[in-house]
């Protein structure tokens, strides 16, 4: 058993746990988070996405132990434009995804912000407009089998739009 | 139907889901997130062999690890009932998803059948032991290889409402003599629904009071099976399903997970979850059957279609498994003049198949539609010109009338969004850099009944109006149009009406399948408003409250606190006369051919050089009667579009011949379309409602996927002059 004390959504979170517990089984399971979603437990789907420190992380390839001392956020702990927004545009059928969807958006919108290139940026391009083959390509880790992908988009670029004209002015 | 429409305001509004905070700040509580003091976690062990029995099962090092409660095998399981035999007068038979009683029998049916259950403390460790349960086997000979067994596969027997074939003239000897003809061979593999949440069921026993919360399609058929699996009475039982994380077909029958939770709760007296793993629900959560099709094609030189075969082949798990109706829509889509069609299924030793979102039409349509494009293009014709020629105007196997058809007004309007005219007919004749740019279309099809449902509605003195039906959302808005319907029947805003579903302590509803939840549900809160609406008439009438009177005026002039009604009830004589009321419904409904249809159009990428095909831009025009509320209708409609683009281009369940082992169990290797795969969906609907269904509404769930794969295929023919016969269609089949 090791503990460790993460800092949760604001909140330092004691644990006492066997060294090989995901950090969303530990989120889940142990400390009552159900928002991050388990839909495969190996990274392929995106559902369990959540802000390490502000970065987008898939939590169930993470280890719990990993994450001692730092701050996580979780959909719960979330307060932002871009949840309304994907209720305007209709960004989900069923809901599961949406919280790693929502959480993997706030951290690409600030990788975006921070000037980093996805695959489809060229390489002498100015950083500027998320464009939505941008938004599309690096929103690809996070699979919603409903089908709400153009929504999701929409989402995004509403709340995205107001932060280009800032970086462009 | 007038007089709603001249009050309503709130269908056909792009109403925000009445669920979207909940689903966007994570406060939605799915199956597997209730929590229970003690809660015990549950993980399965798979068998490894697809036919024989258990010789041997060592439990002893699972046992060990700390925190382990039991290890459940056939040798000490708690008994369960076999499953019933299914039967149409008690329709919860149907939910069965196979034969098999699991841990009851050391008999394995199936690679990835249960063999055994570990229940521990934690997650962590319930996993951890499973992996050291050490099972030995007797393995028999088995039968997997679907390929071997299409050849010997026996004709399906169809029931009063599934067809599996039919006959009109003699279509063998037309084809022989007709003008043009084509006739090919396609292939659609296996394919897995993949909702993104894993069936999850968490069980919680108090006696012989049991309470599931269970990732489930059906609630109702779903308390009667699992009451019956556990002798106890269908009261006893409370099933718990508010959000239920995508279905598609997957979550509509009892799978093992969900009895092996119920069971293993019993049997270490705690509650118990059990999640299954991604790779478990592969391996015990059946999929789509594959399919090989033969379809022939015979018209007069003009286009005129004489003769039209589309033969097909399924399978089945020999303990169960679902054929699908995959001739289905040829039954119904041209006027030819003669036509055979046939379904055959073979039996072979894999987890039962299962429905999955428009089981037949989906893969049906893929050869039919693939079909007609290569007659068009033998007779040198625009496939959307040919599809018109052959525009029937009654049903053209059995001359009953459509209840609706508009397919003409899709297509028009279609080629119109899409800009179909400006397209050349010449295969390869557009390029864009290395890209070959190809266009193509289909029609959808997908056949609609309509079930009985239970709803009870109370308009209270403080405006509030609360509908009670246990009908299921995974996706489909179901809570938010039904508000939308009660609203406009009773004359309030669409804010003041709750919806209370997903749980079985209320009225019983039909499962959430063939696209059937909203129109039958619909069909009753409509009926159930008019009987408080009558109420509340004769109490405005008492109370001498001024015409036009809000439902809260008047019950605030007569002093009364509430008015109620219901319709259909959940006592034994309640049930039995609600199925009959359906299978009266089901009866007068085989008088016409009611389906929603839709015209797709797509534009398809080709890399000249690596065979890589991109989705470039889409447009689909249905017929889907009246949309409730176009926001939910367009995403639902645009997801069945967007599976369809996957199963033309990417998903594939890999069995692997010789074991009968789904080879690629997991999201990583089964490609389901990811974000960068799909353009903007441009959906929309003619909007004349049904004359034969509930507010003129058809329900949206299925149609969309239906026509998608051989748009597609269609589209890489015009783009390569490669016509793909086998889905998926990957760059390897595609490369120079």
């Amino acid at each position: 058993m090791v503990e460790v004390t993460i800092r949760v959504n604001g909140q330092d979170r004691a644990l006492d746990i066997p060294p090989q517990v995901s950090l969303l089984d530990a989120l889940r399971e142990r400390l009552g988070l159900t928002g991050p979603k388990k839909g495969c437990d190996q990274g392929a789907c995106g559902a369990c996405t959540v802000l390490a420190d502000g970065e987008r992380i898939n939590s169930c390839l993470a280890l719990a132990v990993q994450y001692d001392g730092r701050e996580i956020t979780t959909i719960e702990g979330v307060d932002d434009p871009l949840q309304a927004a994907f209720v305007r545009n209709d960004g989900f059928q069923c809901g599961y995804c949406t919280p790693g969807q929502i959480c993997s958006a706030l951290g690409m919108l600030a990788e975006h912000k921070d000037g980093a290139p996805s695959a489809v940026t060229e390489p002498d391009a100015e950083p500027g407009e998320l464009t939505e083959e941008e938004i599309r390509e690096r929103m690809s880790g996070n699979l919603c089998r409903c089908g709400a992908y153009n929504g999701i988009v929409r989402a995004i670029q509403e709340v995205a739009e107001p932060e280009t004209e800032e970086v462009s002015s | 139907m007038t007089a709603v429409e001249q009050r309503g305001k709130a269908v056909g509004a792009p109403v925000d889901r009445v669920d979207g905070v909940a689903k966007t700040t994570g406060t939605a509580q799915f199956s597997a997130e209730h929590a229970y003091p003690g809660l015990a976690y549950a993980v399965v062990v798979h068998s490894s062999i697809s036919r024989g029995q258990i010789a041997a099962i060592d439990t002893a090092e699972a046992s060990a690890i700390p925190g382990v409660l039991k290890v459940i095998t056939h040798e000490n399981a708690p008994p369960m009932k076999p499953a019933p035999k299914q039967s149409m007068v008690n329709l919860s038979t149907i939910v069965s998803a196979s034969s098999v009683n699991y841990l009851q029998t050391n008999e394995i049916h199936w690679d990835g059948q249960p063999v055994a259950v570990v229940v521990a403390q934690t997650s962590d460790a319930a996993k951890e032991a499973a992996a050291l349960v050490d099972v030995s086997y007797r393995p028999a000979e088995s039968f997997v290889d679907f390929a071997a067994g299409v050849p010997s596969a026996p004709l399906v027997k169809g029931n009063a409402f599934i067809p599996t074939g039919g006959k009109k003239g003699d279509a063998e000897a037309a084809l022989a003599a007709a003008a043009v003809k084509v006739e090919a061979r396609y292939t659609t593999p296996p394919y897995n629904h993949n909702a993104i949440e894993p069936h999850s069921t968490t069980a919680v026993w108090d006696g012989d009071r049991l309470t599931v919360h269970d990732a489930t399609q059906g609630i109702d058929w779903f308390r009667t099976h699992i009451a019956m699996r556990f002798g106890v009475p269908a009261a006893n039982v409370r099933v718990i399903a508010p959000y239920v994380g995508g279905g598609f077909g997957g979550k509509g029958f009892v799978w093992p997970g969900t009895l092996l939770a119920v069971l293993a709760a019993r049997a270490v007296g705690r509650p118990v979850r059990l999640t299954l793993t991604r790779e478990g629900v592969y391996r015990t959560v059946g999929g789509r059957t594959p399919s090989v099709q033969q379809v022939a094609l015979g018209s007069t030189v003009d286009g005129k279609l004489t003769a039209l075969v589309h033969k097909s082949v399924a399978r089945v798990g020999r303990t169960g498994g679902q054929s699908e109706p995959i001739t289905s829509q040829s039954r119904h889509l041209y006027a030819a003049e003669n036509m055979l069609l046939e379904q055959r299924a073979v039996e072979q030793d894999i987890l039962p198949t299962s429905s999955m979102r428009a089981p037949g039409e989906s893969i049906g349509s893929f050869a039919l539609e693939s079909a007609v494009d290569e007659l068009a293009v033998s007779l040198g014709m625009d496939p959307i010109e040919l599809r018109m020629l052959n525009e029937p105007e009654r049903d053209p196997l059995e001359g009953k009338p459509f209840a609706h058809r508009m397919l003409r007004e899709a297509y028009a309007e279609g080629a119109r969004r899409f800009g179909w005219s400006a397209r050349s007919p010449e295969p390869r004749s557009t390029k864009d850099g290395r890209w070959l740019v190809g266009t193509g279309v289909a029609s959808a099809f997908h056949p609609l009944m309509l079930f009985s449902a239970n709803v009870t509605v109370r308009v209270s003195a403080d405006g509030s109006v609360l509908v009670r039906c246990a009908m299921q959302e995974m996706g489909m808005g179901s809570a938010t149009v039904q508000a939308q319907i009660a609203a406009d029947a009773l004359g309030v805003p669409v804010e003041s009406v709750r919806v209370e579903y997903g749980d079985s302590a209320l009225p019983a509803a039909p499962l959430a399948g063939g696209s059937l939840q909203t129109a039958s549900v619909a069909a009753s809160v409509l009926e159930v408003c008019a009987k408080a609406r009558a109420s509340l008439e004769s109490l405005a009438k008492k109370a001498g409250a001024a015409t036009g009177s809000s439902p809260q005026e008047v019950l605030a002039k007569a002093g009364v606190p509430f008015v109620e009604a219901a319709v259909g009830s959940d006592t034994r004589f309640g049930k039995v006369a609600g199925q009959l009321k359906m299978m009266r419904r089901l009866l007068r409904d085989r008088r016409y051919v009611r389906a929603a249809t839709g015209a797709h159009f797509c534009e398809v990428r080709v890399d000249q050089d690596t065979g890589e095909t991109r989705v470039s831009r889409w447009t689909s025009v249905f017929d889907v009667g009246r949309v409730i509320n176009p926001k939910t209708a367009g995403s639902q409609l645009r997801g069945g579009i967007i599976m369809g683009i996957g199963m033309a281009l990417a998903e594939e369940t890999l069995f692997d011949p010789r074991t009968g082992r789904i080879m690629n169990a997991g999201l990583g290797e089964y490609h389901v379309p990811v974000h960068a795969d799909i353009p903007p969906i441009d959906v929309s609907w003619i909007g004349d409602p049904d004359p034969t269904m509930p507010l003129g509404l058809l329900g949206v769930g299925e149609v969309g996927i239906t026509g998608v794969a051989a748009a597609v295929a269609n589209a890489v023919f015009h783009a390569t002059g490669k016509r793909v016969r086998d889905l998926p269609i990957t760059l390897d089949k595609l490369v120079p």
